[in-house]
């Protein structure tokens, strides 16, 4: 009986319960959201559960939603079960003032720099994560630059004509 | 023992050697004239590009450079130093790549055969800045990078000259973020300027004329004049 | 070669300690900007730090800024040695999210434009890696295909390397006669050209005996690091998005995926070259098919969906409606449903995907790539160590790392 979305969705909340939201199947990939305590659990069933073997880490990225108080920075994973070709998607949730996710790289090792990049960016805190540092940027860089209360631009810029820009 | 590819039914060449699809006679993309039968060769050609090829004429193809003024006699020819020795520099420069992004695909397409930049001299590019005359900066310039082309250009032994290869390192190009160093002339004094994203090999190759240009016209005392070393102080360099 | 070697010191010699080596941003053989720090045992590595970032130009941040099709340039420079996979991957997330369906024919145009560019990538991969083993020859004489091809990119989108190249729902032109005679001079003579660069190296001793054990890693591993694409075909793992998930009408095409066994320097090569004769394969067919469409339906360059689909450039210049048309279009006044989407593109280098969070306003709420340099990058301490240096670089360079896409 091959993997669909819906014995995914049952085999989580049989082993764990509420602690599983249903995200729907916007275009057809399964998104759930968990709660930060639990994802490294629910990271290590995906993995080691014979029938669902989600054992492949597509992506792992940071959402910054300044709006929703107390749940302002979400981590997202896409995971893959080659086999089955079945993908899934799980939010974690966590407010920015304890902005702590724990670590999957003991489960998924190519979650290491996915993770420092998402720290680099939103300023997420990865508990035991072995060496967490920026990457992409400039390592005095003293806040987070893809929040969405800072701009694109340089702000120390002063040779730019801002009458030419239409911004004067 | 050695590894070797296993591959699902993979066969390789053998099918298109004989490849079905043949150039019509009715396709004529260019002109009128017919196509000129080529003899089939076994070894592949560099690619031409004109489907009417005429027969090249090298006798008076080869440009010689032109000789400087000067005065002229029996087994003498006096003239200026400066001429010459900017006549020999501009002829010889060995180019210092520091491609960071796709301006540096297009100074490759610019080395390869089909545009040839060692016409120019820039036969043999090196990647040491004490070795080189000029630093061609091709691709954008993040800011993390900026103190590394600061270095490199401060290796580099005088005479030298700086390029400026694309948007990107001219003035920071589509990335307006704060990661971009707006245009190198932020760090480095800049003699050419090539606009383009990312500009193509005849731009680049027009850049570096325009530098033999630079270099040819270049006075000996330049370099220890007061007008260059405040020119380098403006930027910090000693 | 054997790795496991380590130097024996006599007895009663100073313990010695290992030397630093910055492989610095700048370097001939880092074929872009990336900083391994090695520590050298000798000649021997014995572990490598790297550092990316050095040109990090925050597209992620600027695609926030911008609406839909002033995305696509910023596409352009993630692996801009095939910048028309990243093109066509990000234009079919947008239709994923609109819900747009492109008919058969924009398929197989795309889909031609998409081989070629793998074939461009790859080629200038294999050539780079026989220029590093020392052999120049192969990498100039297989410039000169790129050069064909930028020539087709012209017809097609008027730019050579960074294309910019189709629209939501097709492409802004059909393709010229004279597209289609080049891209038959290309099926023509790049076959030979190939043919001829593998009988200088696949069989080539000197060229084997560098290559091969060199930066070896097992399938278990390549899976743990994320790999994707011609890296991870090589060390044994037939996933390929193309046959996975097939977008764009792969599976009316008939190829097969070359897959080595032990993932060292040779089997990427050679899976390289797999991947260029399949390509060249699928390029074929999708020419045959293009020719079998008559009549109106040989007109067809994109789907009719005009709030998302720029007009043609004789209207915008002359009526009015359509001028108006293209300005909201352009600058995203168009209705774009809410939603998120991943939709990932088999690029020449791995899975490349698109994640994409619209909250409905004019530019993406969040908009990550997916970026296959950046996750199997990782992967190089454990590929390099215990290598000479010099090997450690070629297996740098076998891993076809491009610093756009790397740092994005």
């Amino acid at each position: 009986m091959s993997l669909t979305n819906d014995i995914v969705l049952q085999k989580l909340q049989a082993a764990f319960g509420d602690a599983i939201v249903n995200g729907g199947e916007p275009y057809g990939l399964l998104t759930v959201e968990v709660p930060k305590a639990d994802i490294i659990n629910v990271l290590r069933f995906l993995f080691d559960d014979e029938t669902l073997k989600f054992r492949f880490m597509t992506d792992l990225c940071g959402v910054h939603y300044p709006d929703e108080a107390g749940r302002e920075l979400a981590v997202v994973y896409h995971l893959h079960n080659l086999e089955a070709n079945v993908r899934l998607r799980i939010k974690v949730f966590t407010s920015i003032h304890e902005p702590d996710v724990p670590s999957a790289t003991a489960v998924f090792p190519t979650a290491n720099w996915m993770e420092r990049e998402t720290y680099d960016f939103y300023g997420i805190n990865f508990v035991g994560h072995p060496n967490l540092k920026r990457i992409l940027n400039v390592d005095e860089m003293d806040y987070f630059p893809l929040r969405k209360e800072y701009p694109l631009e340089d702000q120390t810029r002063t040779d730019k004509d801002d009458e030419m820009f239409g911004r004067g | 023992m050695f590894a070797h590819v296993t591959t699902h039914n993979l066969i390789f060449a053998t099918r298109f050697e004989k490849c079905s699809i043949k150039l019509t006679a009715t396709e004529q993309p260019y002109g009128c004239k017919a196509v000129k039968q080529q003899k089939q060769r076994t070894m592949s050609r560099p690619v031409r590009f004109n489907i009417h090829p005429k027969e090249a004429d090298i006798h008076d193809n080869i440009a010689i450079a032109s000789m400087p003024e000067g005065l002229q006699g029996e087994g003498y020819f006096a003239t200026n130093l400066e001429k010459v020795v900017g006549l020999a520099r501009k002829n010889s420069i060995w180019p210092l790549p520091f491609a960071t992004s796709c301006c540096g695909i297009e100074f490759m397409a610019t080395m390869a055969s089909h545009y040839d930049l060692a016409r120019f001299g820039s036969e043999r590019v090196g990647f040491s800045p004490r070795q080189c005359d000029l630093l061609m900066v091709m691709g954008t310039i993040a800011k993390k990078m900026g103190p590394v082309l600061k270095q490199v250009y401060l290796q580099m032994a005088e005479p030298r000259w700086v390029i400026a290869v694309g948007a990107c390192a001219s003035s920071g190009g589509i990335f307006d973020t704060y990661s971009v160093l707006q245009g190198i002339d932020q760090i480095i004094p800049v003699d050419v300027y090539v606009p383009g994203c990312p500009p193509r090999p005849e731009a680049i190759i027009d850049g570096v004329m325009r530098i033999q240009e630079l270099v040819h016209n270049e006075s000996l005392r330049r370099r220890n004049s007061e007008h260059y070393k405040a020119l380098l102080g403006s930027y910090g360099i000693q | 070669m054997d790795q496991n070697s380590a130097i024996i010191l006599p007895e009663g010699s100073i313990e010695k300690t290992t030397t630093t080596l910055n492989v610095g941003p700048t370097h001939p053989a880092t074929h872009g900007v990336f900083q391994n720090i090695m520590q050298m045992d000798g000649e021997r590595v014995v572990s490598t730090e790297q550092t990316v970032g050095y040109i990090h130009r925050a597209f992620e941040k600027l695609a926030e800024r911008r609406p839909l099709y002033q995305i696509t340039p910023i596409t352009d420079r993630l692996n801009y040695c095939s910048s028309p996979i990243n093109n066509m991957g990000w234009h079919m997330t947008c239709e994923k999210l609109l819900g747009v369906e492109t008919p058969k024919r924009v398929d197989y145009l795309r889909i031609i434009i998409m081989e070629l560019a793998r074939i461009c990538d790859h080629l200038i991969c294999n050539s780079i890696v026989g220029v590093d083993t020392g052999a120049f020859t192969g990498f100039l004489y297989l410039m000169q295909y790129r050069e064909l091809v930028y020539e087709i990119y012209e017809e097609v989108c008027g730019s050579r390397l960074t294309t910019n190249i189709g629209r939501i729902g097709g492409f802004e032109r059909n393709f010229s006669n004279t597209a289609f005679t080049k891209l038959e001079k290309f099926l023509k003579e790049y076959p030979v050209a190939l043919k001829e660069f593998e009988n200088l190296f696949n069989r080539n001793r000197i060229f084997m005996e560098r290559t091969q054990g060199g930066g070896a890693i097992s399938a278990e591993r390549a899976l743990a690091y994320g790999m994707t694409g011609p890296n991870l075909r090589a060390a044994g793992v037939d996933y390929d998005v193309r046959v996975h998930n097939p977008y764009c009408s792969y599976q009316d095409f008939e190829f097969d995926i070359p897959v080595g066994t032990t993932g060292d320097n040779y089997d990427r090569f050679m899976v390289r070259n797999g991947e260029m004769w399949q390509s060249l394969r699928i390029i074929e067919q999708a020419y045959q098919k293009i020719q079998g469409f008559t009549g109106a339906e040989a007109e067809v360059y994109h789907a009719e969906v005009p709030a998302y689909y720029l007009p043609k450039k004789e209207d915008v210049y002359t009526k009015m409606e359509a001028l108006i048309w293209h300005f909201k279009i352009i600058m995203g006044e168009t209705a774009i449903p809410k939603g998120e989407v991943y939709h990932s593109v088999e690029g020449a280098n791995g899975e490349l995907g698109f994640y994409f969070i619209s909250d409905g306003g004019r530019t993406p709420y969040r908009l990550h790539f997916r970026r296959p340099c950046f996750i199997y990058y990782q992967a190089y301490e454990e590929l390099a160590k215990g290598a000479m240096l010099s090997d450690a670089i070629i297996t740098l360079s076998s891993l076809n790392l491009i610093a756009g896409e790397l740092d994005a």
